[in-house]
């Protein structure tokens, strides 16, 4: 059935029919028109700015529009390390972007603690507080892994479907939009990770340091 | 641009124009052969402003505070003690045995000064100061009234390694939040095992 309305689009379109569904418009729209929060952390900021310039221009994917206020925009590029001092914020102006709203983890630090993994300031990874939808290694990652990045992303916004039981997050109302800020605890952040967001899954094997 | 006299000639002009101040020259064996000097926690104060204030030192700018922790350390040496041996017998003998005897020499906190002047053009002089030890005595006299620049290094190494600074103006955490209770670059810090993918065996 639905191969067969691919189908007919297909012919339609080659005798000069265009046809859409409202599915595919609305999400193409959306993916074309994704703007960034201006919000960069440490290093992976620059290459993030050297993005959105000229030579890279990120304007060609919709992108270009960098908003001031989280209430603006649809996407949070956390581009450098989180401290545990900054964590807080980080969760706290996801919370405050509107929905549908997207996340990408640029660079080993964002990802997974990176280099400074170890250190007493450094949290492990921004996933551990916020869902993320898609992380780019890298130290730091060049502009080409970003754009591939938001390609990456706007091939997700294009799949996703506006009914049924794995419509996104924004078109479910039991589904959380907000998550728990940590807050400062004696000897790190309380709680360590939102374990509705990051967890252990079920017969994966803890890594075992001694 | 002056050169600086040795550090033993400034350690006698401090104790010289500082009535009960005991200093040590700590060596350097280096290349640079930077020798620094370590100042009893009393004098300090009185100390540091003639380094500062003398008309040929004139080490008016503090570039450089930093803490230091040196851990309790244990040495063992091999001693000959004379002991009476039972002998086959029941008779009793006197005999060269050796024991291995161990000594804890107890670990401190220390905090490092880098100083020059901006007059003179020289430094730098290198000032040390050290705590009573690591645990309950971790107070030392701050060097904020003389030099101002003092003000946040030092919170940093109250912040970082637990050096209380008597008499500075504002001594709070800097970089660590309010509410954090341990001293992160203390050699002994054990940071918290908050990985719910990892799992650490003692």
């Amino acid at each position: 059935m639905e191969q067969n309305l691919k189908e007919l689009k297909i012919e339609l379109s080659k005798n000069g029919i265009f046809t859409t569904t409202l599915e595919e418009l609305y999400n193409w729209g959306r993916k074309n028109s994704v703007w960034p929060l201006t919000f960069g952390l440490a290093c992976c900021a620059i290459e993030m700015i050297a993005t959105t310039m000229a030579r890279y221009d990120l304007a060609r994917f919709g992108a270009e529009v960098f908003r001031p206020s989280p209430r603006q925009a649809d996407l949070i590029i956390v581009s450098g390390t989180v401290t545990k001092k900054m964590a807080p914020q980080v969760v706290r102006l996801y919370n405050q972007m509107p929905e549908p709203k997207y996340v990408i983890a640029m660079g080993a630090c964002a990802i997974s603690g990176g280099p400074f993994r170890d250190g007493y300031n450094v949290l492990k990874g921004i996933d551990r507080y916020i869902p993320v939808d898609v992380h780019i290694p890298g130290c730091p990652p060049r502009p080409e892994a970003l754009i591939h990045a938001f390609m990456t992303l706007q091939k997700k916004i294009e799949e996703q479907s506006l009914s049924g039981a794995d419509r996104p997050r924004h078109l479910d109302a039991d589904l959380p939009s907000e998550f728990p800020v940590p807050s400062f605890g004696e000897h790190g952040l309380e709680p360590p990770n939102n374990p509705d967001v990051f967890f252990n899954e079920p017969g994966n094997p803890l890594k075992v340091i001694q | 641009m002056t050169t600086l006299p040795p550090v033993e000639d400034i350690k006698a002009q401090i104790e010289a124009a500082v009535p009960g101040c005991r200093i040590t020259v700590i060596p350097n064996g280096s290349p640079s052969g930077q020798h620094s000097l370590l100042l009893d926690n009393d004098h300090a104060r009185a100390a540091a402003l003639f380094l500062r204030d003398h008309p040929s030192l004139r080490l008016d700018y503090c570039s450089l505070v930093t803490g230091v922790d040196w851990l309790d350390t244990e040495t063992t040496e091999k001693v000959k003690v004379k002991k009476l041996v039972d002998g086959p017998e029941g008779s009793q003998q006197e005999q060269e045995v050796e024991e291995t005897r161990k000594t804890k020499v107890p670990g401190h906190l220390e905090s490092v000064y880098h100083l020059f002047s901006m007059e003179k053009k020289h430094g730098p002089v290198v000032l040390r100061l050290r705590t009573a030890n690591r645990t309950d005595q971790t107070h030392l006299p701050s060097l904020t009234p003389v030099w101002r620049s003092a003000e946040f290094q030092e919170r940093e190494a109250f912040d970082l390694y637990g050096i209380v600074f008597d008499g500075h103006p504002d001594l709070r955490r800097i970089l660590m939040w309010d509410g954090f209770v341990d001293f992160p670059m203390r050699k002994d810090y054990v940071p918290p095992a908050d990985d719910p993918l990892v799992e650490v065996q003692p």
